[in-house]
């Protein structure tokens, strides 16, 4: 069974760039691509525990604002060391102007 | 206090503790659209230094193998070193943060030279160089200090000739390449990479053993003064930068402001050195690629102590402390803020003090 949680406006995410977003004890990373499309990760780098939402969005990565790693934030895959560690995902829509993540509850 | 340097040894077992490891670190306030303009990437500016890299590497030795053995190859040979030996750590640096390109084959490409000039494992020191960003001069758990406390100046000296650590680099290249790695090292590459270390070390190790073939079937030294050697005859310059970089300042702090400097150099340091000389501001961002950090700087140096304002300057302000440091190894220099700073995050360092005394 998935939640949908009202995370942001759709405009609070600027094209390719990344926001946080704490919900329930947990923080997430809401990201917009290039093409206007939403995607959700956890928040966290899976190497050191970094916030994500400072790094950088490039494209479909996301790197990591301490050392460099990269994911395919679609994905959730590692892409550059020192991240070696998928990062989880979550499903990610727009609904009525608002950025709605999936949550299992 | 005496301090234990080793990753292995009682003072990385006090950071995890104190919670001094892995800590979160003091960073200067840059509203997040100014600081996705400092952070992001192009290749333009990394190809243009690059082609003159390589341009300059390759003339020199042609005209250093043209000239030889006559003592007028010498000058070509000495600027051929520095570029090979000193230049390549700069690449090797910022390549491997992955930020002197956009084009990730292009960071990887040249990391994989420069790792090769410099005789560091191209996987092991992606992991060394990440535990330096993660625990800047933290005691027992930065694998990266060049300074010790008390400094060890005769290894330093060496090491304006590569002595140490090239010899070091080489023999680590051997051990891996017999399928080993060293256990210090093991405690911060994920075992999934091993092998990578070993790969690497064997290519590096043929590579060399063809050089030597060469040299010995040729019955002249020459090769190895194209491959090898000026890792020994060009380091000085890298060594001469790199030291200012932490030395004489604090250790055990979660604030880059206290532990880092940033000295202005002359153009061609700075092209060699590919703008590391803004420390502190690489530290606290090490997303902005080397091409920004002069207008970063620009942007929160009233949050920074001043830069010394030459390499000259630098020195003359850090050797009377590591000559104090032989004797009083918790002398440091803690360098005053401007009054438009925010004041130095010192909680971890009065903690860090408090639990070794």
């Amino acid at each position: 069974m998935t939640d949908w949680i009202d995370a942001c406006g759709a405009e609070d995410v600027d094209a390719e760039d990344v926001i946080r977003f704490d919900h329930g004890g947990r923080t997430y990373a809401i990201y917009r691509s290039p093409e206007d499309d939403y995607f959700c990760t956890d928040g966290l780098c899976t190497h050191e525990q970094v916030h994500l939402a400072d790094g950088l969005v490039m494209d479909h990565l996301i790197e990591c604002p301490k050392h460099n790693g990269q994911f395919d934030y679609r994905t959730g895959e590692a892409m550059r060391a020192p991240v070696c560690v998928n990062l989880r995902t979550y499903p990610a829509k727009v609904e009525g102007g608002r950025v709605l993540i999936g949550v299992a509850s | 206090m005496k301090r234990d340097y080793s990753l292995l040894g009682e003072d990385a077992r006090r950071a995890v503790q104190s919670g001094l490891a892995a800590a979160e670190w003091y960073h200067s306030d840059v509203p997040r659209k100014e600081m996705k303009a400092f952070m992001a990437r192009e290749d333009q500016p990394a190809i243009r230094d690059t082609i003159i890299l390589f341009g300059a590497m390759a003339t020199l030795a042609a005209l250093g193998v043209a000239l030889w053995p006559s003592l007028w190859s010498a000058p070509f040979w000495l600027a051929y070193g520095v570029l090979y030996g000193s230049a390549m750590d700069s690449r090797w640096h910022e390549c491997g943060h992955g930020t002197a390109f956009r084009t990730a084959w292009m960071n990887n490409a040249v990391y994989q030279i420069a790792s090769f000039c410099m005789v560091r494992n191209p996987v092991t020191w992606r992991w060394s160089h990440a535990r330096h960003h993660t625990d800047t001069i933290i005691v027992g758990r930065d694998p990266e200090i060049v300074a010790m406390r008390p400094p060890a100046l005769f290894r330093i000296v060496l090491n304006l000739f590569g002595i140490l650590d090239a010899w070091n680099g080489w023999a680590r290249m051997l051990l891996n390449a017999s399928g080993r790695l060293d256990p210090e090292e093991a405690s911060f590459i994920p075992e999934s990479e091993h092998p990578k270390v070993i790969r690497v070390a064997r290519i590096w190790v043929a590579i060399y053993a063809a050089t030597l073939a060469v040299a010995v079937w040729t019955g002249s030294i020459l090769p190895l003064m194209l491959i090898g050697l000026p890792r020994l005859y060009g380091a000085w310059h890298h060594v001469l930068t790199g030291v200012l970089q932490h030395a004489g300042l604090a250790d055990n702090v979660v604030d880059h402001r206290l532990n880092s400097r940033t000295v202005h150099m002359n153009p061609i340091s700075r092209f060699i050195y590919w703008n590391m000389n803004y420390h502190v501001e690489h530290h606290m961002f090490p997303m902005v690629p080397y091409h920004r950090l002069p207008a970063l700087h620009d942007r929160i140096k009233d949050d920074l102590p001043a830069p010394n304002p030459s390499m000259w300057h630098a020195y003359r302000e850090v050797l009377p402390v590591l000559r104090r440091q032989l004797a009083h190894e918790d002398y440091f220099l803690r360098r005053e803020l401007p009054a438009t700073a925010r004041p130095y995050r010192e909680d971890f360092h009065a903690a860090a003090a408090g639990n070794a005394a």
